[in-house]
């Protein structure tokens, strides 16, 4: 694992392994305890930097990181002349004057995390970035899975809708297949990108012959620009087609589950009462995002200074870690 | 848990003896290390203590035995079944993880977490010893007691361990201990169990094995 | 060596390799090449070197009037008597934009003041580039700046009517519309070439189609009116394919290819370093392949670098925030060298046609691109082909840092420059 968390690509089958082992760690060290808090990161500086709103995944991040006793500090850009490129690179520097441990960046533009960690010392954690990546939504999705179905290696996941745009399919593509997972991106054509057929999953544009053979179903969201810009004729006809009801809901095996990013559009890619059976994981998957960012978070900063400390003189009893 | 350690990754170095199921190095080396307590020493040593924790608290009836992973929680289970064993009935027994606890994060890395099993009870208003296989620095010893804090309130906590090697950095003190051992800063001190290593015993050996042996071989390298 | 010369000055070049051939030597007197050595003259030693004429840029942007922070002529023109251009066309999408008269004159004064090769600013085909109406290109073409070659490069004249007309109108007094060939419709937000790699990114792609289809339009119209069409910067395999089958129907089409599209490609990109956002943008390996032998075959008539610098701010932003560009007037004969003469493409004589003759031709300029006998202008430049030099961007010339070659190795260098007569370039310093 490097030390910034910029792409689900990035991370080795052992590092996404350790990630989802230590989320449950941290799930279970603070089960039933009235103080949900541990000392671990005190001292640390936490900076959200989010340059678009996401009051879900913000406040995941925050919540993560006070668990752990870091400082947080909401950097919120949006509508500011931040949200101009030109000042990435400044706020970058003036995060950087603050002694910023870690930086978990929300930004419309793709690669903007990348650029980011390029001007800064400490940590980048990528936290969406515009249709690329949001590499700790798909890490919080494998959890999901695996606590629901106790396995990853040969699950069957099919990935629902908006691929094209959507960067929570992108990373799940990406490390569900890392993990062993058998993924099928289903989507009109309109809504795939180009070069889709070199991604490590199956393509489908019929989810009907998908649903019986999935264990898992992950419905994106269809953004309020796609249905205007001329990808499908109809939101009528995307929902007919592409949309999770009840009757597709019954053609899935028994013990299939049902999750979404969120927020949905209840109606549209899945119907109400989907979105609130027992199949779904969706409130499961907002809990779970708590416990694998603040793995994502001890993870890469519990570390920081190890590099540091390898050329200093060593201290004669500092032998190993047990 | 499955550590990840990229040798050429200095940035994200993981302890490399790695919780569970990772391949132990072999130590012991008699040409390096040569044993300060035999199998049957070892068994003495927790059989005393068993019979010491009894006796100090008029029986184990509000006792709980916590082991600090992994070889204290080893020590904690076979200590709770000769409490028991005394008793007549068994003491409850758990692990409590002290890694997100640690102040020497920033020296040492992150490394994987290991399980914290509280017995179902809990420990509010009881008496918790903590096991551990060897007492250095104490540093451990204080990240648990701020782990139990967070857990629950105790009427008291007593510290029990294998082998206390001196080098204190921390007002701490043992109210068990299996055997002091006068070491020097530049030694290493293995603490084998069969549940491990294949065997019991107690080595002291040179500082100058590989890190990685050193690591792997003993709690006593988290000082 | 230091010279500071002024036309009139008499030269010997010893044992230069004019276009690879035997040594001799080249001798200079008032501005043009003559068959005996002139008295008092004098002498650099060009044993080893190749002299091909000098270099001709159908493509560049000098950002003056209206960017001076990224380029001006004088930089910009300095730049590129660097790399061994004794003329460039510099394009119309300055502030003010280049689209009457008054504007072109200007551009070409500053060119005349700097000294250190030819400008001759291309005109905008419509006004403001708005691709509404057509400028005054009469004017321009009337004006001291004699404009030939008209273009609203950074803009496609999308709409095929406007273009008909332009395509006919500049008939009159022989010049060439080149257009920058971009579907606008198929590439609204476009950031990279549409692809595998555009995907994994999550970059909105640029198809190839967008590109092609314009291609195709324009051979048609110009075989329709009889008019001779220029293309800007073809980046695809398949712009290749049309161009090829319109010569081979005898129409009237030339095209052009930067350099940066003979070597770079599309996988660079996944740094998400903007020095690599280029329009067109870097393609496949396989369009490289094709754009490389069509430049061999001469499918594709002129290598032009479309030199288009960009201050600091406007490359150190997040992807989608950064401007198109890259320069390249300094880097594009040693690129050449390495994309096509290290790989037996093409030979030295193939690189004077096709950075010289050839533009200077569809340029109109009669006084560029000449072949290097007695008579003809002493404009040439010569090259060591055995050196090899590692980009530094912070030792261009140029006001801008945004080359993508920056730490690169690359074959052949310019050493010196001569523009009828004048050394602008001696040992590879301005004069």
């Amino acid at each position: 694992m490097n030390r910034h968390l910029l792409s689900a690509g990035d991370l080795s089958r052992d590092d996404a392994l350790l990630v989802l082992d230590t989320a449950a760690d941290m799930d279970a060290a603070l089960a039933g305890r009235s103080i949900k808090k541990l000392p671990t990161l005190r001292g640390r500086t936490v900076v959200n930097l989010f340059f678009e709103d996401s009051t879900r995944t913000r406040t995941s991040f925050e919540v993560a990181a006070k668990r752990l006793s870091a400082d947080v500090i909401n950097f919120s850009a949006k509508g500011s002349s931040l949200s101009k490129g030109e000042s990435l690179k400044d706020t970058a520097l003036t995060l950087e004057a603050m002694g910023s441990d870690a930086v978990v960046v929300r930004h419309s533009a793709s690669g903007a995390p990348h650029r980011l960690a390029t001007w800064i010392r400490g940590s980048v954690v990528n936290a969406g970035d515009g249709t690329h990546e949001h590499p700790t939504q798909a890490l919080l999705d494998a959890y999901t899975m695996r606590r629901r179905t106790g396995r990853l290696e040969g699950l069957s996941v099919a990935i629902v809708g908006d691929v094209l745009h959507s960067r929570v399919a992108r990373s799940n593509v990406l490390l569900l297949s890392t993990l062993g997972a058998d993924v099928t991106v289903v989507a009109p054509p309109t809504l795939l990108p180009v070069g889709v057929g070199s991604w490590p999953c199956h393509i489908s544009y019929d989810l009907d012959a998908v649903m019986p053979k999935s264990d898992v179903v992950m419905m994106l969201r269809v953004q309020h620009e796609r249905m205007q810009g001329g990808f499908f004729p109809t939101t009528r006809e995307y929902s007919r087609r592409y949309g999770l009801d009840a009757r597709r809901m019954a053609a899935l095996p028994d013990d299939a589950i049902v999750m979404h990013p969120g927020p949905m559009n209840r109606g549209v890619e899945i119907a109400a009462e989907v979105a609130d059976s027992v199949r779904s994981t969706i409130v499961e998957q907002v809990a779970n995002g708590v416990s694998v960012r603040m793995a994502v978070l001890y993870l890469l900063l519990g570390g920081l200074m190890e590099v540091d400390i390898s050329d200093a003189a060593p201290v004669p009893h500092e032998r190993g870690v047990a | 848990m499955t550590a990840a350690h990229s040798p050429d990754d200095a940035t994200f170095r993981i302890g490399s003896d790695a919780a569970s199921g990772s391949p132990r190095p072999t130590v012991g080396d008699p040409s390096v290390a040569h044993p300060v307590l035999e199998a049957s020493d070892v068994q003495r040593a927790l059989t005393r203590i068993a019979h010491e924790i009894v006796e100090r608290n008029h029986g184990a009836t509000d006792v709980v035995i916590l082991g600090i992973p992994t070889r204290g929680v080893t020590l904690a289970r076979r200590i709770a079944a000769k409490v028991g064993e005394i008793e007549g009935r068994p003491a409850p027994v758990g692990g409590l993880d002290v890694t997100m606890y640690r102040d020497d994060l920033r020296l040492r890395g992150v490394r994987p977490l290991e399980p914290t099993d509280i017995p179902p009870a809990g420990i509010d208003g009881r008496t918790v010893v903590l096991i551990d296989d060897v007492l250095f620095s104490g540093r451990t010893v204080r990240s648990a007691l701020d782990a139990l804090s967070d857990i629950g309130r105790p009427t008291a906590v007593q510290l029990a361990v294998l082998i206390d090697r001196g080098h204190r950095e921390l007002p701490i003190r043992a109210d068990y201990v299996g055997k002091n051992i006068p070491t020097s800063l530049t030694e290493t001190v293995h603490v084998l169990l069969a549940e491990h290593d294949g065997r019991d015993g107690v080595l002291l050996g040179p500082a100058d094995l590989s890190r990685e042996a050193s690591a792997a071989a003993s709690e006593e390298a988290r000082p | 060596m230091s010279v500071r010369s002024v036309p009139g000055s008499r030269w010997v070049i010893k044992g230069a390799r004019v276009l690879n051939g035997d040594p001799a030597d080249l001798y200079v007197d008032d501005g043009v090449l003559v068959d005996d050595a002139p008295a008092n003259a004098d002498v650099i030693d060009a044993d080893g070197l190749i002299a091909l004429p000098g270099l001709v840029d159908l493509h560049t942007h000098l950002r003056e009037p209206g960017r001076e922070d990224a380029e001006t002529v004088e930089t910009g023109t300095l730049a590129a008597a660097l790399g061994g251009f004794t003329a460039v066309h510099a394009m119309a999408n300055t502030d003010p934009v280049a689209d009457v008269a008054g504007v072109v004159e200007q551009v070409w004064r500053l060119g005349q003041q700097a000294g250190h090769c030819d400008v001759h600013p291309v005109g905008a085909v419509t006004v403001g580039l708005a691709g509404e109406r057509l400028a005054e290109l009469g004017a321009m073409a009337d004006s001291a700046a004699r404009v030939r070659v008209f273009s609203d490069d950074g803009k496609c004249v999308h709409d095929p009517l406007l273009m008909r007309r332009a395509l006919e109108y500049v008939k009159a007094f022989d010049g060439v519309v080149a257009q920058h060939a971009q579907d606008p419709r198929l590439t609204e937000s476009a950031q990279m070439n549409e692809g595998e790699i555009s995907g994994v990114l999550g970059l909105a792609g640029w198809p190839a189609v967008a590109e092609e289809a314009i291609i195709a339009r324009d051979c048609l119209l110009a075989a329709h009116v009889g008019s001779r069409v220029h293309f800007c910067h073809v980046s695809t395999a398949g712009s290749v394919e049309l161009v090829r089958w319109a010569k081979s129907k005898g129409w009237n089409v030339t095209a052009e290819v930067t350099p940066h599209h003979l070597l770079l490609t599309d996988d660079l990109v996944a740094s998400y370093d903007p020095v690599y956002k280029v329009n067109p943008p870097l393609r496949t390996h396989q369009d490289v392949l094709a754009l490389r032998n069509a430049l061999a075959d001469g499918t594709i008539d002129a290598v032009a670098t479309d030199h288009a610098p960009h201050a600091l701010e406007d490359k150190e932003t997040e992807w989608a925030a950064a401007a198109f560009g890259m320069t390249g007037l300094e880097t594009a004969l040693s690129v050449v060298a390495t994309a096509m003469v290290d790989t037996g493409l093409l030979d030295w004589a193939g690189v004077a046609d096709r950075m010289s003759i050839r533009p200077a031709d569809i340029g109109r300029l009669v006084r560029q691109g000449q072949p290097l006998i007695a008579g003809a202008p002493a404009t040439f430049v010569l090259i060591d082909p055995a050196a090899t030099w590692t980009v530094d961007a912070s030792q261009s010339a140029s006001r801008s840092r945004n080359t993508p070659f920056a730490g690169r190795e690359l074959s052949a260098r310019v050493i010196s420059t001569f523009l009828r007569g004048a050394p602008t370039v001696v040992d590879g310093k301005p004069t």
